[in-house]
């Protein structure tokens, strides 16, 4: 009787999950069985070949260069300062998955099996510091519903098209875009795909948002398969690093903001230009830009940025004048042989 | 005995979905492999299919015009960056000591203001790509940024290697990733496949500029590439190029950058315009 019961609950179970979740494992045995399903575990090492400085050193402060934003973007990030991402109860916020994409991080992607069927149901996303676990699912469950909680790390279903994986990611909190301040609401959708080519992975984003967007942003970026790389993600405790009065939120009020005009005053661009918009990305606006634009005699800052060539001189990063020394003697020669007595 | 059921539970799913799947993929096998439409089931073909074009062949459509849209490096293809910035490309030495003697006036009374548009410098500039078939096996890629054209070359394609070119010489091959199926089918090709990418590989290069400012690239140099189309939901169409550029004169590890291109409705904003040196 037990097991008549047993069995009938699991045909049961079966008939009624299988529209929603078995769909996403069918997907999935399917894809393997024709060879378009490939395996993207493994930790990816990101080269930083683009964006050096957004990526690694972060942008200047009112450089919202190819950013397709509109007014309220630029207004939220013109009160931004840098300084209070160091208040305590600021220090442990996660940047939003989009991340992946616009970080200096590398990338760990782990899949997650299906003890019986060997089905992929998930693949587990994440990075070095500070960044919400991009979870995926593949096996076809739907997402939440809107009013579902939002979270640094989203809701992300995947399928794959051919040998591509095409992620879909809603339920993010607000976050920031770039580190100066440009936002995304928690309107904002991302749609994401990962198309591997030999050794190399190539994660496109693609930002649609509502609220601060004027366009549907994309971004690219390449990782290597590396089995050296470092990803470790690094927990955070929370700090007072910089003592303040009760209340006290740093940030600039409209108007008030001083570094506003020092990115492009740097550059020779036009304040319109610093200040980006979707007109801005295409090439119509280049060739307008390009009769009036005379670019400043000489590279001054992060001229070497992502190459070797960058030394450190008065602790400013500066690119080396020369080639490199020739190799240092070893610190403790061999003792010469002396000479024979005679 | 919760523990049993939970087990058979997952067994008995996990046996509905490989058997779904199995006969799903049966069947897509059975009509790649099967009799050509239209013959009577079982009567084998005796012609040999012929081999796929690079036009036929095509697993999804490139042609027409596309767009960059420059998100990205913004400061350094939207307009000339300052002399001196090599900021993101992993140069060497020998390649700083090029670029720091970049004079874009040497570069005009020799006639070469063209040389930040050879094929690894053309398609980071802001530009729209034509892109359309010359003939089955060639696909013309044309940008309006310096006037310049590309040909990808299908099937067994022999480069002449004459004198390096501005656009070099480049082969091409789709990657569909579909599973051999014991030799070439008989009868007419096959349907192409639905999904894949582009792989091109340009050689023969003359010595250009990887940036405009003076950011040099030699003979010696390699760019792969691998076209990828990414479908939205909105029913926007984006070609994302990922490209490598090798280069053991003047770069210490390969260059890895990709390029973002959305496809338009038509060919109302090309606007072509000559090279310019700064």
């Amino acid at each position: 009787m037990l097991r008549t019961l047993a069995a009938a609950f699991t045909l049961a179970w079966v008939a009624v999950t299988a529209p929603a979740f078995a769909q996403g494992q069918v997907q999935e045995a399917q894809a393997r069985l024709q060879g378009t399903a490939i395996d993207l575990s493994g930790t990816w090492a990101n080269r930083l070949h683009e964006d050096w400085i957004e990526r690694a050193p972060g942008p200047h402060i009112g450089d919202y260069t190819g950013l397709p934003i509109n007014d309220e973007a630029r207004a939220v990030a013109d009160a931004y300062q840098v300084s209070m991402q160091n208040m305590p109860e600021r220090q442990c916020i996660l940047y939003t998955t989009q991340y992946i994409v616009m970080g200096p991080q590398n990338l760990r992607i782990e899949q997650e099996l299906d003890p019986i069927s060997g089905a992929v149901v998930a693949f587990h996303m994440s990075g070095t510091v500070d960044r919400a676990t991009h979870d995926v699912w593949m096996d076809g469950r739907p997402h939440p519903s809107p009013n579902a909680p939002h979270s640094a790390g989203g809701f992300s279903t995947g399928k794959w098209e051919g040998r591509m994986l095409t992620v879909t990611t809603t339920h993010l909190k607000s976050g920031l875009v770039w580190r100066n301040g440009v936002p995304h609401s928690d309107q904002a959708t991302m749609v994401e795909h990962y198309a591997r080519h030999e050794n190399m992975l190539t994660v496109t984003m693609i930002l649609t948002d509502p609220v601060y967007w004027e366009e549907p942003f994309i971004r690219s970026a390449t990782f290597e398969l590396d089995a050296n790389t470092r990803v470790l993600p690094e927990p955070c405790e929370p700090q007072v690093e910089i003592p303040r009065s009760p209340g006290e939120v740093p940030h600039y009020l409209p108007g008030e903001n001083p570094y506003l005009a020092e990115f492009p005053k740097l550059y020779n661009l036009s304040s319109e230009a610093a200040r980006g918009g979707a007109k801005t990305t295409y090439p119509e606006y280049g060739k307008a830009l390009r009769s009036t634009y005379k670019a400043p005699d000489k590279c001054t800052v992060y001229c070497c940025g992502g190459t070797t060539l960058t030394v450190m001189n008065n602790s400013q990063a500066v690119c080396r004048t020369d080639d490199p020394p020739p190799a240092t003697p070893p610190a403790n020669p061999p003792a010469a042989v002396p000479p024979p007595r005679k | 005995m919760g523990a049993q059921v939970q087990t058979r539970g997952r067994l008995l799913q996990s046996a509905v979905v490989l058997g779904i799947a199995a006969l799903t993929f049966s069947t897509l096998a059975a009509q790649g492999r099967g009799a050509a439409p239209g013959a009577p089931a079982g009567q084998a073909p005796t012609t040999p299919a012929p081999p796929a074009t690079g036009k036929s062949g095509a697993p999804f459509d490139l042609t027409g015009t596309w767009v960059s849209v420059i998100t990205e490096d913004w400061r350094w293809r939207m307009v000339t960056p300052p002399k001196g910035d090599y900021a993101s490309v992993p140069i060497n030495m020998d390649a700083k000591k090029a670029a720091d003697a970049w004079d874009p006036a040497k570069d005009e009374a020799a006639g070469d203001a063209c040389k930040g548009y050879g094929a690894p410098g053309v398609m980071r500039q802001p530009t729209r790509l034509r892109v359309s078939w010359q003939d089955d096996n060639t696909m013309k890629v044309e940008a309006d940024a310096g006037t310049q054209t590309r040909l990808l070359h299908f099937g067994d394609w022999k480069a002449p290697g004459g004198a390096a070119t501005l656009q070099g010489e480049t082969t091409a091959s789709w990657e569909t990733g579909a599973r051999g199926r014991g030799g070439a089918p008989a009868g007419p090709p096959p349907p192409p496949p639905m999904f894949g990418n582009l792989k091109t590989v340009t050689k023969n290069l003359r010595p250009g500029y990887l940036r405009k400012n003076g950011v040099p690239y030699s003979d010696k140099t390699t760019v792969t590439e691998y076209w990828d189309l990414l479908r939205q939901p909105n029913g926007d169409q984006w070609v994302v190029i990922t490209t490598i550029v090798d280069d053991p004169t003047y770069l210490a590890r390969t260059w890895i950058t990709s390029l973002n291109f959305k496809k338009e409705p038509n060919g109302s904003k090309w606007d072509a315009s000559p090279c310019s040196a700064r």
